[in-house]
């Protein structure tokens, strides 16, 4: 059994007529590096700021440690927080404000100084001390908010897309590092990003969020091979939606009935009766493309166009309905012509039967 | 493509000549021996040792100098808690009681001057001393609310949640974080409003009594009457001053701009 | 606890940073503003003070062609010196806005030193340059324009001077501050687009300052309606403007219900004003003074 950290019970927020969270339930177990990954606007950060205590929520509860938190002011909290846009105070030197946490908790002077030192080895920015925020870089900037915030040892330290203002390549690098340090640390991270990408790579589960509420919680694994819901599998997976009808396929997977032919799905452990609606959700780069040439499964199609990024070759395939199924192969070259009929067709496995809650 | 900046150059070059003109010939004239000051007599700094040893000049001195500490003072206290209040506490009446705070520095001075003397007769405000304090603190409130009203909408919120989240009261994160934050805009606004109360005139005239002379006060008087270069003295030594003062604040404009 | 605890308590000691502008606003500009109001209907009294008899006569008074007259030739003088500032003050801040950010710090820093100069110095160096056989004559017969003594001092023209120097950095400032904000690749695309210099001026620059100069107008023209001061100094007793009749009333004459009339009467012109300033300009701090 998980050793559990914090619990989110039913909590309600709403900004005026806006409703930001609809009665959101989460667990944290302790030790633990969760993402909250959703689109803007869908109240990741407003989660965040509860559980920081900078917000209070209209209804729902708190519970860290086994204790109800949900009213007590930040100040009064065992956690800590990365701001986005990092809030070092400008007027203080990167010593004060790493040390900012400790002097309020009236700690010696001699302790703040040894910890803050600590601190700033830990995030590689040993000598620097004595800048002040606006004679550090982005990245060093980025050093300093988190070394600001894990000095205090924290319960949980919240991070509020704290990679968003870097540039790629600095990002992946700090992804590595802000891994290794929750490690080293052992402190639970509750880590806020729109990039299915840097929520796949770090976190240890994965909360996608919409509209105010969890669509998905599970290991990055499950969240991109095993899709609840069409909107986890086209946010976090990029997978192309199709929509049918169930029928039967005679070998134990189930088949879907599409004006542009016929394909299968593996069930799992779902159950969809024949002749009601199935969604399947299937990545671009699992589906198999040929030319035309009278196959008995698989969906028709045009080639519509082609581009290439990202190292990848995207071939849009307009179906006869008009749907429109992007397919990926490595490379850039591919033998078909824009124009051309052609058949998409998958393992059975691939395709992820999801429940259709709209894009 | 040269010539085409030549002539507003010039503009901007001839009046702002024109603009220090009166002020130099005041300095000059400052240094004229003769007692009649049309007349150019010789140099001298006789009239220099003159204003040290007028007493009434010393005393007007002290009064506006005195005054105007006290003004951007106060002004400075209910300037900066107001602005600061406002952005915190939403009362509907917020925006109506800015407004109102402001008209002191909108509104024709006569008007307020006329307003005070009528309302500090009535509810019983002596005049002289304290009918003054509390005159110049009013119109100099506006110039510190509009300082750190200004100042605090380009602030970060966030500074003061990160120092809530990191352990600090609401206090303690005003005293810690919002209050170093202003404290260019406070001290820009106090620099002003005691500029303004040190070069008030029409205020001043309606509260004053014949106790509390201040220097514009008395300069006004001579200016009515008759000057001698004594006049002309002082004047350059209240510009020395101003130039004192305009080049601190523009090195704390300066300081403040460089922190952000 | 509840978060109704909370709320309550916090509320409580922030209340008490708003108190002090709440109370001072009240109490010294609405409380003196409303009894100069209820004021201008009292009657005076016999001797000295006033009596609770309601009365309009302060404000029918006001038109007796004297009073009038005072109103008219104080709009008349605020109208032409705040004409003249704007005609002098807005080249200066558009081409302020042109200069390099070096330059631009440097001539705004020699715009603040006198704005900051006792205003009366200021006004004492034109009473030097235009009293007979003052500066302005010295430098006109040295040259053999004139044969003697202008005698300047004293006379209307001397107190337009003296407001339209006083109150030109208010316009300058103003301007400048729009100007700044302008995007000067705009007036390059209208060039760009066929637009002569002056069209691109009068369709783009102009419209785009238009802002700045209205608010400059308005910051001058109040308060020239009220610095009576200049015309003491520069006009002697020649232009009496409604700030005079005022303070002769109020101190002289001692009729205060009609000093209030007359006050009120210039405070609705002023509201007026401000009124339109944050209608038009839709402006509500004074950036450009600041």
């Amino acid at each position: 059994m998980n050793d559990i950290i914090l619990e989110l019970r039913g909590v309600k927020k709403s900004f005026g007529q806006t409703e930001v969270l609809m009665g959101i339930d989460l667990t944290v177990n302790r030790g633990e590096f969760i993402t909250l990954l959703g689109p803007s606007g869908c109240g990741k950060t407003t989660t965040l700021r509860i559980i920081s205590g900078l917000d209070m929520p209209d209804g729902g509860s708190i519970i860290l440690e086994g204790r109800d938190v949900t009213y007590i002011e930040p100040d009064k909290r065992d956690v800590n927080m990365v701001f986005q846009n990092y809030a070092l105070f400008p007027h203080m030197s990167v010593e004060e404000n790493i040390g900012y946490g400790l002097k309020l908790k009236k700690r010696p002077r001699r302790e703040i100084s040894d910890e803050v030192e600590a601190a700033l080895l830990l995030v590689q920015l040993e000598g620097y001390g004595k800048r002040r925020p606006n004679e550090l870089s982005g990245g060093q900037r980025q050093r300093v908010a988190i070394a600001r915030a894990i000095v205090n040892k924290p319960k949980i330290l919240l991070l509020d897309e704290p990679l968003g203002a870097l540039d790629l390549q600095l990002r992946r690098q700090m992804q590595i590092e802000l891994k290794r340090l929750q490690k080293q640390l052992g402190i639970t991270f509750i880590y806020i990003t729109h990039d299915q990408e840097e929520a796949l790579n770090m976190s240890d589960r994965v909360a996608v969020m919409r509209e105010g509420r969890f669509e998905q919680i599970g290991s990055p694994a499950q969240i991109y091979d095993e899709p609840k819901t069409t909107f986890v599998a086209a946010f976090v997976g990029n997978a192309n939606i199709i929509a049918g009808i169930a029928g039967e396929s005679g070998d134990g997977n189930i088949a879907m009935l599409h004006s542009g032919g016929s394909v299968r799905a593996a069930l799992r452990d779902k159950t969809v009766p024949h002749g009601q609606l199935l969604t399947l959700a299937i990545r671009s780069e699992q589906i198999e493309i040929a030319r035309d040439s009278g196959q008995e499964s698989g969906l028709r199609g045009i080639v519509k166009e082609k581009s290439f990024a990202g190292g990848m070759l995207r071939i849009a395939v307009e179906l006869g309905s008009g749907e429109e199924i992007i397919v990926s192969r490595h490379g850039i070259n591919s033998a078909l012509k824009e124009g051309e009929r052609v058949v998409l067709d998958w393992a059975p496995g691939d395709a992820v039967p999801v429940e259709d809650v709209g894009p | 493509m040269k010539n085409r900046t030549v002539l507003p150059n010039l503009y901007i070059g001839v009046l702002l000549a024109l603009t220090y003109v009166p002020i130099l010939l005041v300095i000059i004239y400052s240094f004229n021996a003769s007692r009649i000051s049309s007349m150019w007599s010789g140099f001298s700094i006789s009239w220099y040792g003159a204003l040290l040893r007028d007493r009434s000049i010393f005393d007007a001195l002290r009064n506006s100098v005195v005054l105007a500490t006290l003004a951007s003072v106060c002004a400075a206290v209910v300037g900066t808690l107001g602005a600061v209040g406002m952005s915190r506490v939403k009362w509907k009446a917020n925006g109506a009681v800015e407004y109102i705070s402001i008209l002191p520095i909108m509104i024709p001075e006569i008007i307020l001057g006329m307003v005070f003397i009528v309302f500090f007769a009535l509810i019983g405000i002596p005049f002289g001393f304290p009918a003054l304090v509390v005159g110049h603190t009013m119109f100099c409130i506006p110039y510190v609310f509009l300082m750190v009203k200004a100042r605090l909408a380009g602030m970060d919120k966030s500074y003061i949640e990160a120092a809530k989240d990191l352990g600090a009261s609401e206090l303690r994160a005003f005293y810690d974080i919002t209050f170093p934050l202003l404290r260019p805009a406070i001290i820009s606004g106090m620099l002003l409003s005691f500029a303004m109360s040190m070069d008030d005139v029409i205020i001043s005239m309606f509260l004053t009594n014949a106790e509390s002379n201040t220097l514009p006060l008395k300069i006004y008087t001579q200016l009515r009457t008759g000057v001698t270069p004594k006049t002309n003295a002082l004047c350059a030594l209240m510009f020395a001053f101003t130039l004192l003062m305009g080049g601190l604040s523009f090195w704390v404009g300066r300081r403040a701009q460089n922190r952000d | 606890m509840t978060e109704n605890t909370r709320k309550a308590r916090g509320l409580r000691a922030i209340h008490l940073t708003v108190l002090p502008i709440y109370l001072t606003t009240l109490l010294f500009v609405v409380g003196p503003m409303a009894y100069m109001i209820a004021l201008s209907f009292m009657t005076r009294a016999e001797r000295w003070g006033v009596t609770a008899v309601f009365t309009i006569d302060n404000y029918i008074n006001i038109f007796q062609p004297i009073y009038l007259n005072t109103f008219v030739q104080s709009i008349r003088l605020a109208l032409l010196s705040t004409a003249l500032i704007a005609l002098f003050g807005y080249p200066f801040g558009y081409f302020m806005a042109k200069l390099s950010p070096k330059w631009r710090k440097a001539v705004s820093f020699l715009l603040i030193v006198p704005f900051w100069t006792s205003s009366l110095m200021r006004l004492y160096g034109w009473i030097i340059i235009f009293r007979a056989n003052g500066t302005l004559d010295g430098i006109l017969m040295g040259l053999g324009i004139t044969g003697e003594p202008l005698r300047l001092l004293y006379t209307y023209p001397a107190v337009v001077v003296g407001m339209v120097y006083v109150l030109v950095p208010f316009m300058i400032f103003a301007v400048y501050s729009s100007a700044e904000k302008m995007d000067w690749s705009l007036v390059e695309a209208a060039r760009d687009l066929g637009a002569s210099r002056l069209q691109a001026f009068l369709t783009v620059s102009l419209k785009l300052t238009l802002p700045g100069l209205l608010s400059g107008v308005i910051l001058t023209f109040i308060p020239s309606m009220g610095l009576f001061f200049i015309a003491d100094i520069l006009g002697g007793n020649k232009v009496v403007l409604v700030g005079s009749v005022i303070q002769e009333q109020l101190m002289r004459s001692r009729n205060w219900p009609f000093a209030a009339a007359l006050a009120a009467m210039l405070m609705l012109m002023t509201t007026l004003f401000i009124y339109l300033y944050r209608k038009i300009t839709k402006v509500k701090d004074l950036e450009g003074l600041l």
